[in-house]
């Protein structure tokens, strides 16, 4: 069996669906919410890297490696906004995060 | 094309990016100086605008950067919106103790990233510009660190913004595989005829993810929890000129990429448009805290944006880009007015604590009832102009029922707007309240002028630009 362009789209697939759910079902940690963006983020790359590939065209793994820049910038302002959160609770529970509801 | 060439059209943003990093080594060197940071990016800001307004017009970098009667439209109202929240803000950061240098330039990186999420010719760039004007927005919804709402905000939205913008990237790289480019002019040629399975995949999950940042229903999650715990002055920035940016891009990524397509993403306009405006109505209904109130309220009116945008014509996009700039007047001058109120040192923020405000601060209480009145879509307040424009696009591309529901929408909203006004009109005051600053009093004053009666001459000259601004887009 060849791997063709289909199943490098279904792993991707697979992937966003579990970084989505990694980000609703979780009710543990805020980290863990980092760790399902990242996933996000990863399967987009993975998307792009297999089309660019596919149609012969180098602009997706450029777009891949903004993508990876940015997804770099992204955890580190996610990582300080936590750190802010975490001075003010002492904790980083997601049921934590419940100060403003309605 | 030269170098050179491709540079001039890339004036504004070539002034924002050096000047926010000239500020940032100020700042570094000099961290007590934040007047002087605030001042300069005042000034950037300013000459960013000019720049704007009056550069050539043409595509740079091989299509990545579109500089349009649009383009200019958006950047010059964004950058003046941006300059306002400077002054609002650091007066406002410093009476809390808090000095904060970095405020002033990531306002400035804010307006970068919208600008070129404004002038996006490409997917690539539409990114970069959404990711840098979300990244520095995060970090302003929690720049005020000892505040435990502040932060809670700031984790809240950085975690929805990044989902969203997971969900917009994976709908580009569908949408760049299924036509096989980044560039908009040649995903057009790709959607000609109506797209693919593929294609419409890739797009409505461009969509959503734009969705998100407007904070168009169901995907507003973020928006009553990140407005009511992010500092005000913070979020008078945010409920304007980032709207503006996002409705400015999901109109020239529909028009420019997906102009054949125009039949399949209009449905799923009038649905977002829809429950938009419903959940705005509905959820400011059981609302107390007026921030939380405001964000509802920003929902619904993004519904309505939406809602001309979703006809489909040059006029929907006109009425959309009238909406969202009265809109932006609107809501900085109503947050202003937010930030300059206290009693004993604590922000009024409660429908409650407005009680009797007329009698306590009858300027402020005024400029609050021409902001619910503009708000509720009374003539002749800014507000209703707005809705007019939106309502008239809608029914010219048959969408009749649509606007039936939004108007039946703007009724039920109605409610709490008249509740804001009697509470602090008839209702008796708990108390003196403080002295409100100079800079949020001088803000709303001019808003509120705006709102009432200088709006019918601005009409007049506002119109003719947005209406240029339309055209350039790729819808008849």
């Amino acid at each position: 069996m060849t791997i063709g362009l289909a199943h490098y789209l279904a792993v991707a697939a697979i992937l966003f669906t579990i970084g989505v759910f990694g980000i609703f079902v979780n009710r543990k940690n805020v980290i863990v919410i980092l760790m399902s963006i990242e996933l996000i983020l990863l399967a987009v790359n993975i998307n792009l890297v297999a089309f660019s590939v596919y149609l012969g065209n180098v602009v997706g793994q450029i777009f891949a490696m903004f993508v990876l820049t940015v997804a770099a910038a992204e955890a580190a302002v996610g990582l300080a906004i936590l750190v802010t959160f975490f001075r003010n609770r002492g904790d980083i529970a997601v049921d934590d995060a419940s100060m403003m509801k309605g | 094309m030269t170098f050179t060439d491709n540079l001039a059209l890339a004036v504004p943003e070539i002034v924002l990016a050096l000047g926010s990093l000239g500020l940032l080594v100020v700042g570094a060197f000099a961290p007590k100086q934040t007047r002087l940071v605030g001042g300069g990016a005042v000034l950037v800001l300013l000459a960013a605008a000019v720049a704007a307004a009056t550069q050539p017009f043409g595509e740079a970098f091989g299509g990545g950067l579109i500089s349009d009667a649009a383009a200019t439209f958006a950047k010059v109202a964004i950058y003046l919106a941006s300059a306002v929240a400077i002054p609002l803000g650091l007066p406002w950061f410093e009476r809390r103790g808090v000095r904060v240098f970095e405020f002033p330039v990531l306002v400035l990186l804010a307006a970068l990233g919208m600008g070129m999420m404004a002038s996006s010719g490409d997917l690539i760039s539409l990114y970069v510009g959404v990711e840098l004007s979300s990244l520095s927005l995060y970090v302003l919804a929690a720049m005020h660190r000892e505040s435990p709402k502040a932060s809670e905000a700031g984790l809240k939205y950085f975690v929805l913004g990044a989902l969203s913008s997971g969900m917009l990237l994976y709908g580009a790289s569908l949408v760049y595989g299924f036509s096989g480019s980044t560039l908009y002019s040649e995903i057009a040629a790709a959607a000609g005829s109506g797209a693919d399975t593929g294609l419409l995949f890739g797009l409505v999950f461009l969509i959503c993810g734009l969705a998100f940042k407007v904070s168009a229903a169901p995907f507003h999650m973020w928006t009553p929890d990140v407005y009511e715990g992010a500092p005000t002055p913070v979020v008078a920035f945010f409920a304007a000129a980032p709207k503006l940016a996002a409705m400015v891009l999901f109109a020239r990524v529909l028009a420019d990429g997906f102009a054949g397509a125009a039949d399949q993403w209009q449905q799923v306009l009038v649905v977002l448009a829809l429950i938009s405006v419903a959940v705005g109505a509905f959820g400011g209904l059981v609302q107390k805290n007026l921030k939380r109130l405001w964000a509802y309220s920003s929902i619904a009116n993004v519904g309505y944006a939406v809602l001309g945008l979703s006809s489909g014509t040059s006029d929907g996009v006109q009425a959309m880009l009238m909406f969202m700039i009265l809109y932006m007047i609107d809501v900085t001058g109503f947050f202003a007015c937010l930030a300059a109120l206290s009693r004993d040192g604590r922000p009024m923020e409660t429908i409650d604590d407005m009680a009797g405000l007329i009698k306590e601060r009858p300027g402020l209480a005024l400029a609050m009832t021409v902001f619910a009145l503009s708000a509720l879509g009374l003539p002749p307040f800014s507000g209703f102009w707005a809705k007019v424009f939106v309502f008239k696009a809608a029914i010219d591309a048959g969408l009749w029922v649509a606007a039936v529901i939004g108007l039946v929408g703007s009724v039920v909203a109605a409610f709490y707007y008249l509740r804001l006004i009697k509470v602090m009109w008839f209702d008796s005051s708990p108390g003196a309240t403080d002295k409100p600053p100079v800079e949020a009093r001088a803000i709303a004053a001019v808003t509120a002028i705006f709102a009432f009666p200088v709006v019918l001459v601005a009409l007049a000259w506002l119109t003719p630009l947005a209406q240029r601004a339309a055209l350039s887009l790729g819808l008849a």
